[in-house]
């Protein structure tokens, strides 16, 4: 278990971005936000700083990046396997 | 103000480069107009796909780009190469461009009595039009009269925040000086209307752009309709965004934006516009990385600043590409191709204002003509004209 540092864009954010590859059970640190990673996140992907239900906005830059496609645990890695985005196509899954 | 050693144009415009222009009227006249450039100092052709066998706004915009590739005032002559019985009439072609104040000379293959004879005489054109451009010398010009592309590609997170923010800041100081800067891709603005909507100068302008992310969002729609939604057909970005952890379209839109820095929109313009005046444009142009950049050298851009997360190598004839990423490692493995590395802002040594410091000295740097990676390599990729409504 280790420290890796992450990147919260806005306080609205319900996800951060690490700054490094972080392996399950290390903690990703933003200031005093502290989120143990629940599996293998790598650079630059997004964490989960909360518990977000099915069908929930994420939340990146203040702004809406897409939806829950699933329950997503605090700690989890959030990419295209939890997260859809209804721009540009039709509506949600 | 700031200044760069740029060289005056007649009609006020101010190129960054000094080269002449060959360009075919027609796909008909690539091979000849490619014959004719190969024979002369100083000069790149711009063979294309267009110029017969369309019709209406397909093919006025197919002209109107044509048009303004040839007034971009980074290229100080211009010769037009045709046919002779194509719908794009060199003739024509050359008057427009040359309502930009500049020499456009013109002929037609048919009436020079083939291949050989047509190289033959526009090797001798064109190399006159080059000598005189040989004598012309660089002067010290004023930011105001640049105009910036802005462009991303080979996207990955660190380009959301690290390489666009810091774009931003030099976009942000150009702006502030007078200068002007065309933001564009509207497919990959898709999600960022509450952000256009605080930026908008107007709420004229706030219409005009979303009125063109809707347009774009319902042909994406229309493209994309009965594919599966994980599929490659249906994804909107492309596969090396997503393993660099974007992990949609909006997401992607939101770190996209910030190249454009924090002024505000003065207007959209269209595909192959000019703009009358100066300020931040949104330019309606989507699709590859090189549609998009054609568009932006067709406004007038004389520089483009490129990010990239992943690495990408392309550039444009004659209009230099700068790029930048916010990725070290993709700096350690393809720094022959590109010109900063902002990722040091992730690795906590630089800060962001140190990086759009750089930036911007750059832009100043590769105007007054120091090459950028992608001129030195001879990348030129980047020219291929958007067909009308494919977004």
């Amino acid at each position: 278990m280790a420290e890796k540092r992450m990147l919260i864009l806005s306080a609205q954010d319900n996800v951060g971005v690490l700054l490094e590859d972080a392996q399950k059970d290390d903690v990703a640190v933003c200031g005093d936000v502290r989120v143990a990673c629940a599996e293998n996140i790598p650079f630059c992907h997004k964490i989960a700083l909360a518990n977000i239900s099915r069908h929930t906005d994420f939340i990146k830059y203040n702004e809406i990046i897409g939806y829950a496609l699933c329950d997503v645990q605090q700690g989890a890695w959030v990419h295209t396997h939890n997260l859809d985005d209804v721009r540009g196509r039709e509506g949600m899954l | 103000m700031d200044q760069f050693l740029g060289y005056r144009r007649e009609n006020g415009d101010v190129g960054v480069r000094n080269q002449l222009a060959v360009i075919p009227s027609v796909f008909c006249a690539n091979h000849v107009a490619k014959q004719i450039a190969k024979q002369i100092d100083n000069a790149i052709v711009f063979p294309h796909e267009g110029g017969c066998g369309q019709h209406g706004k397909d093919f006025e915009q197919t002209y109107d780009t044509l048009v303004g590739i040839g007034k971009n005032a980074n290229f100080g002559a211009v010769l037009v190469v045709g046919l002779g019985c194509e719908r794009i009439h060199s003739n024509e072609l050359a008057a427009r461009i040359g309502e930009a104040g500049k020499p456009a000379a013109f002929f037609d293959i048919q009436e020079k009595g083939g291949t050989l004879k047509a190289i033959e005489y526009g090797v001798r054109v064109g190399r006159e039009l080059s000598a005189k451009l040989a004598e012309q010398k660089r002067e010290p010009c004023e930011v105001s009269s640049l105009i910036l592309g802005l462009k991303c590609g080979g996207t990955d997170a660190t380009s959301g925040i690290v390489a666009n923010p810091a774009l931003g800041l030099a976009t942000d100081r150009v702006i502030a000086q007078g200068g002007t800067a065309f933001l564009s891709e509207t497919n990959e603005l898709l999600g960022t209307e509450n952000i256009m909507r605080r930026r908008a100068a107007s709420e004229e302008v706030y219409h005009d752009i979303v009125k063109a992310l809707r347009h774009c969002e319902e042909v994406l729609t229309r493209l994309t309709a009965g594919l599966e939604r994980t599929s490659e057909g249906a994804a909107l970005v492309s596969p090396g965004n997503f393993s660099g952890g974007v992990s949609s379209v909006s997401e992607k839109a939101l770190g996209g934006i910030h190249k454009s820095g924090s002024s505000k929109f003065v207007g959209v313009l269209g595909y192959a516009e000019r703009p009358k005046s100066t300020g931040l444009f949104l330019k309606e142009a989507a699709s590859s990385d090189c549609n998009v950049v054609t568009s932006l050298v067709a406004g007038g851009a004389q520089v483009v600043c490129f990010t990239t997360g992943v690495g990408t190598p392309t550039g444009f004839p004659g209009v230099p590409v700068i790029k930048i990423t916010g990725n070290s490692k993709t700096y350690q493995k393809m720094g022959d191709d590109l010109d900063i590395n902002v990722g040091k802002v992730i690795d906590g040594t630089l800060t962001l204002e140190e990086a759009g410091g750089i930036i911007y000295r750059e832009i100043l740097g590769v105007a007054s003509g120091e090459p950028s990676k992608a001129e030195i390599l001879g990348h030129d990729e980047l020219f291929g004209i958007g067909r009308f409504e494919l977004y």
